[in-house]
């Protein structure tokens, strides 16, 4: 299992702000669990066309390119701005 | 410091990290407070209470009553005033020792990197990504520390950009700039009170921290905080090598 956090607008945008996801077998990278996720539809899609959206895995900042494995923990956060 | 001074301010200097040192550091300070709105009030506010030597206070709104339910520099008095004039008078009340340089407009352009260029630290305090980068430019050509908040709705972000340090990143390392972010501007957005303040004190913290020279900041981390559950997560930040803002530093 791949824990997944969701921050800010996007929280908000999905209704959760955390899930346990049995990622498929050929799941990679952290790309490819974005992709994974937006194919819910909906909201979900927000995961692709949020700008600026940033991943961390297990609290590092990451990249698309960036592996993810069974037990790790996704972050996926845009930047806030408001003061 | 004479005696009036060592008492007030002796729950500072009774801490090792500290001292009477660090308290002859923040007296003799100058700190930029970049927006005197959620955040920044609670920031200006410890700031002045610790003793900063000058604060100066930027923001080039007027105080509507919208901003009382969470600026606590300002009151009803103040609805219609400019945020820095009101501001400095509450600064005042709190510690006259402090000098309060009020700077009712948007810095930006030369006049903003003047105004770094004079502080010890910056904190930004403002509400729109526009001048988060045009703060951190000028903070990372003129090599000073940056403190850098956000606060709508229940999300928190803060994380201190000190590129002094070998290594260190920029905020455009984190969130380049040009990639047209929507604004979630508070105008439209709901903000929860306590967050503004929990975050401003928290930048008030890592400003004094800088100031004194103590403690390990926030510098290379990112705290996340949901307040709806109160979970904060800290990211770890790496440096863009391709960074144009920083990349060749
Ligand atoms: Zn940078």
């Amino acid at each position: 299992m791949i824990k997944v956090l969701y921050f800010a607008g996007l929280r908000e945008a999905l209704g959760t702000a955390a899930e346990e996801v049995s990622p498929p077998l050929d799941l990679l990278d952290v790309g490819a669990l974005r992709a994974h996720l937006a194919a819910r539809g909906g909201d979900w899609e927000k995961l692709l066309t949020t700008k600026n959206l940033r991943f961390a895995v297990n609290q590092d900042m990451a990249r698309a390119d960036t592996p993810v494995h069974d037990g790790d923990e996704v972050a996926f956060f845009p930047p806030v701005t408001g003061g | 410091m004479n005696d009036q001074q060592l008492l007030r301010y002796s729950r500072h200097i009774l801490l090792d990290p500290i001292g009477i040192e660090g308290q002859e550091r923040f007296l003799a300070a100058r700190a930029l407070v970049i927006g005197a709105g959620g955040l920044g009030s609670p920031a200006a506010l410890y700031l002045a209470a610790a003793g900063v030597g000058t604060l100066a206070l930027a923001d080039g709104d007027t105080v509507d009553l919208t901003n009382l339910q969470r600026q606590i520099l300002h009151t009803e008095a103040s609805v219609g005033r400019p945020k820095a004039e009101s501001g400095r008078d509450a600064l005042q009340r709190l510690n006259p020792e402090t000098r309060v340089e009020v700077i009712a407009r948007r810095l930006e352009g030369a006049d903003l990197e003047a105004e770094v260029a004079k502080a010890d630290v910056v904190l930004d305090c403002c509400d729109n990504f526009a001048t988060r980068h045009a703060v951190n430019r000028a903070c990372v050509k003129l090599g000073k520390p940056l403190v850098s908040g956000a606060a709508v709705r229940f999300d928190g972000q803060i994380s201190v950009f000190d590129t002094r340090q070998p290594g260190a990143p920029c905020y455009h390392c984190l969130f380049p700039e040009g990639e047209d972010v929507e604004e979630v501007r508070c105008a439209t957005m709901g903000v929860f009170a306590p967050l503004t303040g929990i975050i401003g004190t928290l930048q008030a913290a890592e400003a004094l921290k800088l100031l004194a020279g103590c403690g390990q900041t926030l510098g290379g981390r990112l705290l996340l905080l949901d307040a709806l559950t109160m979970e904060w997560r800290t990211v770890r930040l790496q440096k863009d090598p391709g960074c144009p803002v920083c990349g060749s530093r």
